[in-house]
């Protein structure tokens, strides 16, 4: 007997996703809107089926679904990041003839990345990378007649074909070489065996395949495409989702090697030094409120990775890598839902005394902005804090000056975007979407200010809690 | 020492708050950041747990970006950013060390009472030498001192007067009081081994601050250095009372001063440079060939400028005397030929304020400062509050001394041998 009772929030999600992709099929267009509501009665339920399993340490379905602190709060965190996306969308969507499918695929994506959050087998982590990556084609690319958005999904599509290649290439060579797909065997290998040349290339090829999905050096290319081009809800969804389930994939598989053979950790630190300063270099100049974006996601990838790189060394690492996911999710959201309500603008010019035209929309900005730099007492502040202790008491002092020298230079341009906002004359009020989007953008940095000020709530349980397998 | 600090700097609030600014048609927000900034400072001042004092040292950011920003003038923009990189570079560097002395301690604690009691980090090896730097170079940013001053000139030029007094009153001192309060407690040892190097930089900024500031020609700038200049003493103060050579009396005279200094400095540097946003109302200009002759027809401006001015370069009598006088009688006892350098910093800075009174208020009046009027019923009264406590400080020190040293037993000197 399978126990099915511990994939409900994923058979939850699935089933919701098809009951939307029926009721579009047949409703007329001025009712198509109502998939979103739908949508979010399904990630509701199964956000509270996730919250049920909460405090449960324990591998399911033969080992190959992993039930533990990162997993359920990895989950719970995807499933909030869409369940925003959701209502920042039904506005820009509107007059849209394929409305209602985008939710259904919207759910789909978050499923693959629920499976890469929880998977603990890899073909599981597979199956889940190539899901997400295959409904994130058509979310970049949703508005076929629009040349940047068919630009977008193309380049995401070409980057994503060569990545996954690579992941599956690696994953074969790792299965081969540990002989077991799921992690727990995969672990005690690694730990009796010593590490072979092939092997080392399989995990090289599955990070390269994962870093696709993070946004992280060396497949990040797609992110400031993307976020620039892309529907502004599907570039908020594909900046966020699939970093929470990729960057949770890759903590575990970090974990499975034991500390003293194959510098898998110290590699994982020069991938994040890099793409945090590839990142910040490429953002400095960016006249693109969106593309500025994207690369500053490119960035925090690179402060994920951070805590990734110390997961095994300290205990405070995974606990850093949720609140940190968790900081960067709000901030970016409600970011990207403030550009959304303000009809996708992301021109720096035309955000020009944006606080005395458009007053709401200018501090949600600013304090995502702010929160993404890691200002007191923003939600991003209390995940850097984090970061940087873990990565501190693993013994990467150097991961963390560097951190600080990019935290310092990615200040530089956020400011770029937020002075011209608060000090400059506005020209004209420019125009918002509706109910909908105007909702999600007053909530973001209620959120933002929220959780950092609540975030002990969520912090306290997850402190000693283990990846599994360990 | 948080007491004497917190009630001067809500005094120098008070008096910025009702000094006549330029809102450019945002009074309200100009006054919610104000009150913001000053919950901040006080907050920083009076809290106990590391981690909160962190997140209003970074607070305080904000809130001066914003004020430097929307209410300043001229390149306003640029002064703003400048300040807030430069400023959150260090604040980092501090939080870097805040963690770095935490993971160093059995218990993961903030809690400033457990870690004085604890000192984590002890003796001169990489780790608490790194440690110690972090604070050193996150503080000395804020504070400033040469070679870390660079942000400040500008960002007080452009910043309206009030905030610029707020700046040079309150928010430098968070440096100067962060470290007394952090790696001069937390880390007696090593802040011991590494006092001289830190009183040799003190010392830089003393002479770096006092002969840039005489080659000012814009009377804010020059003003601005003179911070510098005097934010140097204190440190020099600190250096000396940390150092675990010389005697207990002599230090405890060293960091009477320097405490004294923060509070006679907010004051002093509070009181000019409300007077400067004075000028800049007025006029529009702060170049000193601009002005000449003023005595003539704005006597009251010139009493109180002349006061200030006197305060600042240690004239006895005045507050400034009695702070720099504890500073280099403790000094003396402890590092005698820095203390002999110093003073030449002293004579520096008398002959610029000289020299930048002389320009203002003497000589022939200036044909387009006619019609200068003289400061009002508000500026009077508020500036008067200001200078009196000065005088009061200078002629009657006794009780401010009384209440730095209660707060000082909670800073357990004794604990070093020596």
């Amino acid at each position: 007997m399978m126990p099915l009772g511990d994939i409900l929030p994923e058979i939850t999600v699935i089933v919701t996703a098809v009951a939307i992709l029926l009721f579009a099929t047949f409703a007329p267009q001025r009712l198509q809107w109502i998939g979103a509501p739908i949508a979010l009665c399904g990630l509701g339920c199964a956000a509270f089926l996730c919250g049920l399993q909460i405090g449960s340490e324990r591998l399911t379905f033969t080992g190959s679904w992993a039930l533990d602190a990162a997993s359920i709060w990895g989950r719970l965190l995807i499933l909030g990041a869409t369940a925003f996306v959701v209502v920042m969308s039904p506005d820009w969507f509107e007059r849209d003839r394929r409305h209602g499918e985008y939710y259904a695929i919207l759910l789909f994506s978050a499923l693959g990345a629920m499976a890469m959050a929880g998977a603990a087998d890899m073909l599981q982590l597979v199956i889940g990378a190539l899901l997400s990556s295959a409904t994130g084609y058509v979310l970049a690319a949703y508005h076929r007649d629009w040349a940047l958005s068919v630009e977008a999904g193309m380049k995401f599509f070409l980057i994503g074909a060569l990545a996954n290649t690579s992941l599956m290439l690696g994953a074969i060579m790792m299965v081969g070489m540990l002989g077991d797909t799921g992690f727990t065997g995969m672990s005690a290998a690694l730990a009796s065996g010593k590490p072979s040349p092939v092997l080392l290339l399989g995990t090289v090829l599955v990070m390269v395949g994962l870093s696709y999905k993070l946004g992280a050096a060396p497949a990040h290319a797609w992110m400031p495409d993307v976020a620039e081009g892309a529907p502004a809800p599907s570039a908020a969804f594909l900046t966020v989702v699939p970093k929470i389930g990729a960057a949770i994939m890759l903590a575990r598989l970090v974990s499975l090697f034991p500390l003293d053979t194959a510098a898998i950790r110290p590699l994982v630190a020069a991938l994040a030094l890099i793409t945090m300063t590839i990142g910040n270099l490429a953002a400095l100049w960016q006249d693109d409120l969106r593309r500025m974006l994207g690369w500053s996601s490119v960035s925090q990838s690179g402060y994920a990775l951070m805590a990734i790189s110390v997961v095994g060394l300290s205990p405070a690492a995974m606990p850093a890598l949720i609140i940190f996911l968790l900081g960067y999710s709000t901030a970016n959201l409600a970011t990207f839902a403030a550009i959304t309500h303000l009809r996708g603008r992301t021109d720096r010019a035309d955000f020009s005394g944006l606080v005395s035209s458009r007053p709401l929309e200018a501090i949600a900005i600013i304090i995502g902005l702010l929160s993404l730099v890691g200002i007191p007492p923003l939600i991003g502040f209390v995940g850097k804090l984090e970061l940087f202790l873990a990565t501190i008491e693993g013994g990467y002092t150097w991961l963390a000056v560097a951190a600080v020298a990019n935290t310092v230079a990615s200040l530089f341009y956020y400011l770029r975007f937020i002075a011209p906002m608060v000090f400059a004359k506005s020209s004209s009020v420019p125009a918002t979407l509706g109910a909908w989007s105007g909702a999600a953008m007053v909530s973001g940095p209620i959120a933002i200010v929220l959780l950092g000020l609540l975030v002990n709530v969520i912090l306290a349980p997850l402190i000693g809690t283990e990846l599994l397998p360990s | 020492m948080a007491l004497a600090i917190s009630l001067m700097s809500g005094l120098l609030f008070l008096c910025a708050l009702a000094w006549p600014a330029d809102y450019k048609g945002r009074a309200r927000q100009y006054y919610a950041w104000f009150l913001f900034l000053q919950g901040v400072s006080l907050g920083l001042f009076l809290t106990l747990d590391l981690l909160v004092f962190y997140v209003f040292f970074d607070l305080s950011l904000v809130g001066m970006y914003f004020l430097i920003g929307r209410w300043g003038h001229g390149d306003a923009e640029y002064a703003a950013l400048k300040f807030f990189i430069y400023t959150l570079a260090g604040s980092l560097a501090i939080l870097l060390a805040i963690l770095g002395l935490v993971l160093a301690n059995d218990t993961l604690t903030f809690d400033m009472r457990e870690l004085i009691a604890a000192q984590p980090l002890q003796g001169v090896d990489v780790r608490s030498s790194l440690v110690l730097l972090g604070f050193l170079v996150g503080f000395a940013i804020k504070t400033p001192l040469v070679p870390f001053h660079t942000w400040l000139p500008l960002a007080h030029v452009e910043a309206p007067g009030p905030a610029s007094a707020i700046l040079a009153g309150v928010l430098l001192k968070m440096g100067t009081y962060g470290i007394v309060r952090i790696p001069f407690s937390m880390m007696r040892e090593t802040f011991a081994a590494y006092a001289l190097p830190l009183a040799i930089v003190a010392l830089m900024s003393i002479l770096w601050g006092a002969i840039v500031a005489l080659g000012q020609t814009n009377l804010k700038r020059r003003i601005a250095y003179t911070s510098v200049n005097h934010m140097g003493y204190t440190v020099l103060g600190i250096a000396a009372a940390g150092a675990a050579i010389g005697g207990d009396a002599a230090r405890t005279l060293a960091l009477n001063g320097a405490i004294t200094e923060m509070v006679a400095h907010g004051l002093i540097t509070g009181a000019l440079f409300l007077m400067a946003g004075s000028f800049w109302q007025r006029t529009g200009t702060y170049e000193l060939s601009a002005y000449g002759g003023l005595a003539r027809v704005a006597p009251k401006l010139m009493i109180g400028f002349f006061l200030a001015a006197f305060a600042s370069f240690g004239l006895p009598a005045l507050a400034g005397f009695v702070a720099e006088f504890q500073i280099f009688a403790g000094t003396f006892a402890i590092y005698p030929w820095l203390a002999a350098i110093g003073l030449i910093g002293i004579l520096i800075t008398a002959a610029l304020f000289l020299s930048m009174l002389q320009k203002i208020f003497f000589g022939d009046l200036v044909d387009q400062r006619q019609g200068f009027a003289d400061l009002n019923r508000t500026e009077v009264g508020f500036l008067a509050l200001l200078l009196v406590l000065v005088v009061l400080i200078g002629i009657y020190p006794g009780w401010l001394l009384t209440m730095i040293e209660t707060g000082s037993a909670f800073l357990p000197l004794q604990g070093t041998e020596g």
